[in-house]
């Protein structure tokens, strides 16, 4: 039976994530050593994990309320005004959700109509365009370069704004390219903002893993942002809780609203045993001052260094990234495309990196390697990588 | 302790094989710095020694261990140092340490067999005047030392790639 008809075509015209394709080569694959893994490597901090076992074992196996638990709206309040200086009422500005990738979409969802333009930095997460183009919007590229270590430029920014631009999406500290976004360039970003009204969904999952001299500075926490800033953020990167599924969305009531107006029809609320993990995740790092997200920091700290090092010394042009973890160095001096690259080093060498333009277009000519990987593995893939560049 | 001492510490502890220039780059430093705060970490006795950890079940070398709770009367003026530097001096005891609780001393003692075991805690230990009881627990297995587990280590439980 042929069922093209039957489909939503606006999603099956969505292309297939390139990172899926990638995947079902690499898995096959026995002795591979995996630079394309977009989660942390530490396991979930015990008292973490305990805290979700102790509350099923409390039989605490219900709903929570669609907004989540209060207390951990309470807690991510405080989380963000004493680390982040943002302001967000527990009652009316917060949503927990199913890990950042719902709030995405939900936010996107709540503030999209059709036809909506949609202002998307590339190379980004994958998730972004097809989620704006589930909304009914219109994903239009901003194309980030090396060359301005891949920030957001305010003028590309307002090159790119018309009037049926509705928000942008700034995912700083970036995946896959590893660039954060300093203050300076963040208050020329705002001026723009408040100049064309536009609205801001910051996708800061990566906030607490910056090596820089300069903390994170989240956007809505400019003079005159927090009107027009939707923050996105989850636990997943920063408390190593990929596979719980819990994140978080916060915005000025109206918006939250709506936000959660869809998260009640279609999600009803994110599992409770992942809301009592992460509540005790941010009530041990209030306690401790956040010892295990620095712990976690400073090894990625030390192998971020070692890779970037690898990579200069292969002779690869790598801007030094600052966040997240992840390298994104250039591969154009070796004459290969990103896809032929890594299909290559994969076959030849047994080391899975990812395409940069799995990430978007322009991000040919680079590919991502994680380095949330053993220090030991990192040291067997970049000499692998070395061997592979020489006998190119 | 200089921030450098204790990142080097963190990472000499998972692996001490890493070359200094390496340890470099990862520290953001260079050779000479990271050499120097490794020989100050050696000459303030706060590095020991390098070995690997080691699971002796998996050779076919004979040996069986014990960790022996020590009861002990503290002397004048030396308090229990004086005591455990006696038991420490046996070739035999790999590890001793100062308890709260119920006991004073744990002694982890080594040998080829439980008779040579045996005969170290009744022939030595136990005769030293200033030890007053021993309780001799025999080590059946090793699951996990110095954060290493042996068996059964948990696989890296991620996809191979992931967005």
């Amino acid at each position: 039976m042929n069922y093209d008809r039957y489909l939503n075509r606006a999603i099956a015209a969505v292309p297939p994530s390139g990172i899926r394709r990638f995947f079902d080569m690499a898995s096959t694959m026995k002795g591979t050593i995996s630079l394309g893994v977009g989660e942390p490597d530490f396991v979930t901090p015990y008292h973490i994990r305990n805290a979700a076992i102790d509350s099923l074992l409390r039989g605490e196996t219900q709903y929570t309320a669609n907004r989540g638990l209060p207390e951990l709206r309470e807690a991510v309040s405080r989380y963000m005004r004493e680390r982040f200086s943002l302001s967000y009422d527990p009652k009316t500005d917060i949503v927990i959700t199913v890990g950042a990738s719902e709030a995405i979409d939900v936010a996107l969802r709540a503030i999209t109509g059709p036809g909506d333009e949609i202002l998307v930095p590339e190379p980004s997460y994958v998730s972004y365009s097809p989620s704006v183009i589930f909304a009914g919007g219109v994903p239009v590229p901003i194309v980030t370069r090396q060359e301005r270590e891949f920030r957001l430029d305010a003028d590309a920014l307002r090159a790119a704004i018309t009037p049926r631009t509705k928000a942008l999406i700034l995912p700083y500290p970036n995946n896959p390219t590893g660039a954060i976004m300093p203050r300076a360039d963040l208050e020329k970003i705002a001026e723009v903002v408040r100049e064309k009204e536009i609205l801001v969904l910051s996708d800061e999952i990566y906030c607490e893993l910056t090596y820089g001299e300069e903390p994170h500075t989240s956007f809505g926490s400019l003079p005159g942002m927090l009107p027009y800033t939707v923050t996105l953020n989850c636990f997943s990167k920063s408390f190593a809780m990929t596979g719980w599924r819990v994140g978080f969305v916060c915005a000025p009531a109206p918006i939250a609203e709506i936000i959660n107006k869809i998260h009640q029809y279609t999600i009803l609320c994110a599992p409770r045993q992942s809301q009592a993990a992460a509540l005790h995740a941010l009530e041990q790092g209030f306690a401790d001052g956040f010892a295990d997200v620095a712990r976690m920091r400073q090894s990625y700290d030390q192998r971020r260094r070692l890779m970037v090092a690898g990579f200069r010394d292969m002779g690869l042009d790598c801007f030094e990234p600052l966040g997240a973890f992840y390298v994104f160095p250039s591969i154009r001096s070796t004459g290969l495309t990103s896809e032929e690259f890594c299909q290559r080093l994969l076959r030849e060498k047994k080391v899975a990196c990812v395409p940069g333009t799995a990430f978007a277009p322009s991000g040919e000519g680079h590919i991502r390697c994680s380095y949330a990987t053993g220090l030991d593995k990192l040291n067997i893939a970049l000499e692998r990588m070395a061997d592979f560049i020489r006998a190119l | 302790m200089t921030k450098l001492e204790n990142q080097l510490l963190d990472i000499l502890r998972e692996d001490c094989r890493i070359p200094l220039e390496k340890l470099a780059v990862m520290t953001g430093t260079d050779t000479v710095q990271v050499a120097e705060a490794i020989e100050q970490l050696e000459r303030d006795k706060v590095i020991l020694r390098y070995a690997p950890v080691v699971n002796w079940d998996k050779t076919d070398r004979e040996r069986v261990e014990a960790m022996i709770e020590v009861r002990v009367l503290p002397q004048r003026e030396q308090g229990f140092d004086a005591v455990a530097s006696r038991i420490y001096s046996f070739d035999e005891v790999k590890s001793v340490y100062l308890m709260s609780g119920s006991y004073d001393l744990l002694v982890l003692v080594q040998a080829r067999t439980l008779k040579e075991l045996a005969l170290f805690v009744s022939e030595k230990l136990s005769v030293l005047d200033t030890v007053t009881g021993t309780a001799t627990a025999f080590v059946l297995k090793r699951y996990k030392e110095d954060g290493v587990v042996f068996e059964n280590a948990r696989d890296d439980g991620r996809l191979v790639i992931t967005p």
